[in-house]
């Protein structure tokens, strides 16, 4: 096993009953690489997670922390520690006690535990907060306590589920750069587990995007957002745009999609498998997505005709909802750079044209 | 009605002051059926006994007639049962009622933890109302009537000695039965419940991601246990030992069913004064005293979990 790997999951599946929680999930997590589970409720993030920390046992397939199978190691002799959802402090211990709970059991002195609880306390600036009982804090001070207690036990590999699901949107995003860069400046490894696919771009190096209980895509976080090889993924990612085209021809790596657009689509053959004839189905993200007065045929644009369904204001944005002639809904973002007006050159009701850049044409994995 | 009065009535100054009023009234009306049950079925009978307990015992069980007033007062003959209830002859008695309730709860605590561990955290749910409906269906069959199904079980002829008997294990029948031996098992069957509910109650509350957290955190099942699930139900064990003690320190019934000559308690001394001896006021007075302690024991609960509320509310 390299040098590198952190964790490893092999062949890893969950069952409760007929009910596969994660299925067959394979993976691998880099030292000191922040790495997200994403996916909705109920895709097994969690519980994959949660087999990592040894809260759950896996049904089949191994998981090794650094070299070392931990398949069936209970929690207590892993060399990983959890941020709990809850945070899970001692209601009955103060914070510093709460700190120094695991400390007990790796042999160091008194005054060296205490230490380290005071030095962890103060990596997540909660100073001076020592003696106070965790009913006493608020909320993002309890995940920092939280987060102080994991950190004192020096895991190898920090597990952290959904740990700002309770805070207030603007505590939120300042946290999540406070995390990302403890997590650079420690050169820990995080596994972290989110439903907020905003939340995932903003701290992490990689994301698996999970659906059913299997990975979906694992890529690079701006990989998945800008390249979703599946309709899933670009639809969690926030790109429900679909078209539905046919390969016309394949040549040198290009390949020509043709459909209902005004003309056919360049784009690189990402697989080879593609076949003339074949059909193809592709997205394009709604900030790509321009709408326009007439066909767009300026630097090799393409586009559809559509007629105008909704537009709504939300502030950065304005999103207008339109439907193509074939009965797709497209969603199309325009940046709000301009002062608003009631009235612009396209009305609820009318026809227009979308139009994108080939370039920006995003092919879903060939399912056979 | 001067309720109904403002809401219906115009908004002038005294409605607004009835208003006020009735909040402050209504706890008061609500708490009146309490005190009516605690004055005449607690308080009442405790100052007749009171009262009593400086009495003198009369001829025919009755109480004397005092004389003089002054010189009764005076000359401390008034104290004479509470005298008289710390005699040496006694002493036995009372220790022995103390540490058999002390042994009684602790046995107690130590088969309902597991129990009430079990149900409220390993069983699964759909079995928890059964189990929790098993702790408590003996509440059906009167005490008395459960006691007495212990003689059947533990006398010469009795469940246990015959079937030891039947597979050979022993030759004579043991005596399980009139000593203080049948007297515990008595007190800990009949006090079980009373242990088993708090327990559950607060094991119920427990959050189990806490002992995730603890399992996480580097400790085995026995430190999460002591450092974990023992202080977060310690509630739950504390409001159990006032439950089991109280009523073991004053049981009667148990030791007069199963208990021989030699295992006679407090409980006992007391029902004899009124049923047998027909020294009432003697009675009162030991009787009294037996109160005033498990009072005291009351109020260090109570002072004990005020504490502790104050505490979680930091």
């Amino acid at each position: 096993m390299s040098e590198s790997i952190s964790v490893e999951i092999q062949e890893v599946s969950k069952r409760f009953g007929d009910f596969a929680a994660v299925n067959r999930v394979s993976l691998t997590i880099q030292k000191g690489e922040f790495f997200s589970l994403l996916g909705p409720s109920g895709c097994g993030k969690t519980t994959l997670l949660r087999m990592i920390g040894g809260f759950e046992l896996p049904t089949e397939g191994r998981i090794l922390i650094g070299d070392k199978d931990v398949t069936h190691l209970p929690p207590y002799k892993r060399p990983v520690n959890m941020v709990f959802q809850s945070y899970a402090l001692f209601p009955h211990l103060n914070v510093i006690d709460n700190v120094a709970f695991g400390l007990r059991y790796r042999k160091l002195s008194s005054s060296a535990a205490q230490q380290k609880a005071r030095d962890s306390l103060n990596l997540v600036r909660m100073a001076g907060y020592e003696d106070r009982m965790p009913g006493q804090l608020s909320g993002g001070q309890r995940q920092r306590v939280a987060l102080a207690r994991a950190l004192a036990m020096e895991p190898e590999v920090l597990l952290l589920d959904e740990p700002l699901g309770a805070l207030d949107q603007k505590l939120r995003k300042e946290v999540q750069l406070e995390l990302k860069n403890l997590q650079k400046s420690l050169g820990l490894t995080f596994v972290f587990v989110t439903h907020d696919q905003e939340e995932a771009l903003t701290m992490s190096d990689r994301i698996a995007v999970m659906n059913q209980g299997r990975v979906e895509q694992l890529d690079a976080s701006h990989h998945v957002f800008e390249y979703p090889k599946t309709e899933f993924v670009a639809q969690f990612m926030g790109a429900p745009n679909f078209f539905t085209g046919v390969v016309k021809s394949i040549a040198e790596g290009l390949m020509y999609i043709g459909g209902r657009t005004d003309a056919d689509i360049r784009v690189r053959a990402s697989s080879d498998a593609w076949r003339p004839e074949d059909p193809i189905r592709f997205v394009v993200r709604p900030e790509k997505l321009d709408l326009r007065t007439k066909s767009g045929t300026s630097d090799g644009e393409v586009s559809i005709e559509v007629t105008i369904e909704d537009r709504v204001y939300q502030g950065v944005n304005t999103v207008w909802v339109v439907r193509s002639d074939d009965g797709e809904r497209y969603f199309i973002y325009e940046q709000n750079d301009r002062p608003f007006q009631e009235s612009g050159r396209f009305r609820v009701g009318g026809r227009a044209f979308m139009s994108w850049n080939p370039r920006d044409t995003v092919v879903m994995e060939k399912t056979s | 009605m001067g309720v109904k009065r403002t809401t219906t009535g115009t908004r002038t100054g005294t409605s607004v002051k009835e208003e006020a009023a009735t909040p402050k009234k209504a706890p008061y009306l609500l708490i009146t059926p309490a005190w009516l049950v605690i004055g005449l079925f607690f308080l009442l009978p405790l100052i007749f006994i009171f009262v009593i307990s400086f009495g003198a015992r009369g001829t025919y069980g009755g109480l004397k007639p005092i004389a003089d007033w002054g010189a009764y007062l005076l000359s401390g003959e008034f104290l004479a049962n509470y005298r008289q209830s710390l005699e040496p002859l006694y002493w036995p008695i009372y220790w022995r009622s103390f540490w058999m309730a002390v042994v009684t709860t602790g046995l107690c605590l130590v088969i309902s933890y597991p129990i009430a561990y079990y149900i409220a955290i390993i069983a699964p749910a759909r079995w928890k109302n059964l189990l929790l409906a098993l702790v408590v269906i003996p509440f059906w069959t009167s005490f008395l009537i459960r006691t007495y199904a212990w003689v059947l079980i533990l006398r010469t002829e009795g469940l246990i000695n015959t079937v030891l008997m039947q597979a050979g294990l022993i030759n004579a029948p043991l005596d399980l039965l009139y000593n203080e031996f049948a007297v515990m098992v008595g007190l800990v069957y009949g006090e079980l419940p009373f242990m088993i509910l708090p327990l559950y109650a607060s094991l119920e509350k427990l959050d189990l991601t806490l002992l995730e957290a603890s399992s996480d955190l580097g400790a085995n099942h026995p430190s999460t246990f002591w450092r974990v699930t023992v202080p977060l139900t310690m509630p739950g064990i504390v409001a159990g030992i006032v439950l089991v003690f109280i009523p073991s320190i004053g049981q009667f019934v148990v030791s007069d069913l199963l208990g021989g000559a030699k295992s006679m308690l407090v409980g006992n001394l007391i029902q004899n004064q009124f049923a047998i001896a027909r020294n009432k006021p003697f009675g009162s007075a030991i009787a009294f005293e037996l109160t005033a302690v498990v009072l005291l024991l009351l109020l260090a609960y109570a002072w004990w979990s005020k504490k502790k509320g104050q505490e979680a509310m930091l």
